[in-house]
């Protein structure tokens, strides 16, 4: 029984290393694609993970290597939850603890680039966390469970909770750092602040990090999923759909500022979420 | 083992990362630095990215005079970056001061500073030699590395 969860957990973890890398090479060659360019090989990311492993690691505060490596196994732990069925709930719960860890990592260290970008960081975290929750309030509306293997029994979700599946979109925005939500860092071509968060995060530690990053894609791209778990191949194609739009709206779009993200992700966020739950509500 | 060692140098390989200093350039060789990043030229087809962080980069691009004020800047930026990591210079400026040589503020081009490894001639360089410069740049960090394991 222990042997069958460990190798269960073993291997979703194998696949999402796999899947989170060939999605940012993905990314990657679509938006060059994109803007005109040839862009680099889909597998580009595995060689920047493997050249920034053998890098020499260079420490600011020791701190950051308990931070990295924190924030790591946090989503390697979120995302064999994730695969092996268990509470929603604690999973984005153990997510917001590996941000937290990275967030703190980066406060360690006195680089003011850092520093701003942590503070950014904390904000886009003070946006999308109420989101989430939300969001796993709405589906325990409409399943009576938070645990994965009890919502995916149900009919599809996106039926009744279509707005929730939007906000949730929103959440993957935020959490994958693209514009116009690109405050804190951004993503490989762009520049903010140096590098904001990433800035004292070097080498190794980098890579970690850059791979706790894949780990969160792969699990809010699940999440998305979920919304029509009963057909599997059509769950991953509605998430995969909805990260090639991220692509798209990164593309056409300008960062913006902070506040106006809270104002626009809280509004947004909070009128959609009310308005699914009053639909349930008139439904019944 | 060796397959490791051959996987991480060709990981070394295929994704250099680079920072562009400008030493008190005359912004030509600047602006074909950046052109190499366009549409026409697009390095990151070879996995290579400009970050603004000497942290993450593996290849230091520099392009202008060294002078009396910024060279400690200049190897400050080199001193940050870990290793393994080569420096490209990039234009006549920085290879050995040109025009500027014999101003009373220039020290000349930056290997008397910081060690470097790749030249690139011009005034300013073409991207397309910026990027010829760039690849040979890319098999120095693999010959380093292949260097420090025969050490041990």
């Amino acid at each position: 029984m222990i042997t069958k969860v460990l190798a269960a957990a073993f291997f979703s973890v194998i696949i999402s290393t796999l899947a989170g890398g060939i999605l940012t090479g993905l990314d990657r060659k679509l938006t060059a694609l994109m803007q005109g360019r040839c862009g680099p090989p889909v597998w580009q990311p595995f060689f920047d993970i493997v050249k920034l492993f053998s890098k020499e690691p260079m420490v600011v505060n020791d701190f950051q290597v308990l931070a990295a490596f924190a924030y790591l196994f946090s989503e390697i732990l979120a995302v064999a939850l994730f695969a092996l069925k268990t509470d929603l709930l604690m999973i984005v719960f153990i997510m917001s603890i590996g941000s937290v860890f990275y967030i703190v990592g980066a406060m360690a260290v006195r680089s003011p680039y850092s520093q701003v970008g942590a503070q950014r960081e904390l904000f886009q975290m003070v946006v999308y966390e109420p989101l989430l929750m939300l969001v796993l309030v709405g589906i325990y509306f409409e399943t009576g469970s938070f645990n994965i293997s009890g919502i995916m029994e149900r009919e599809p979700l996106i039926i009744q909770l279509p707005l929730f599946f939007l906000v949730l979109s929103l959440v993957l925005d935020i959490k994958m750092k693209k514009s116009p939500f690109d405050f804190s860092a951004s993503e490989h071509a762009h520049q903010e602040l140096v590098r904001g968060i990433q800035t004292d995060y070097s080498g190794p530690y980098l890579a970690m990090v850059e791979m706790a990053h894949w780990y969160e894609l792969v699990v809010i791209l699940a999440m998305l999923a979920l919304f029509l778990a009963s057909h599997v191949v059509l769950g991953i194609l509605l998430s995969m759909l909805v990260f090639f739009a991220e692509i798209v709206i990164d593309n056409i779009t300008a960062r913006m500022t902070l506040k106006w993200m809270v104002g626009f992700s809280w509004c947004a966020g909070i009128l959609l979420t009310f308005s699914n739950l009053a639909y349930i509500y008139i439904r019944r | 083992m060796m397959a490791l060692q051959d996987i991480i140098k060709r990981s070394l390989h295929r994704s250099p990362w680079i920072v562009h200093y400008d030493c008190g350039s005359c912004n030509g060789c600047d602006i074909e630095v950046l052109a190499c990043m366009t549409p026409i030229y697009d390095m990151e087809r070879f996995g290579m990215i400009n970050v603004g962080n000497p942290k993450h980069a593996d290849i230091l691009v520099v392009t202008g005079t060294v002078n009396q004020k910024n060279k400690d800047v200049l190897k400050s930026v080199y001193d940050q970056m870990p290793e393994p990591k080569v420096v490209v210079s990039v234009g006549i400026c920085a290879a050995s001061g040109g025009i500027f040589r014999e101003c009373y503020n220039v020290l000349g081009g930056i290997d008397r500073v910081i060690p470097v490894d790749v030249y690139v001639p011009g005034c300013p360089a073409k991207p397309e030699a910026i990027i010829d410069g760039l690849a040979m740049a890319a098999r120095k960090l693999e010959e380093k590395v292949e260097k420090k394991r025969r050490a041990i």
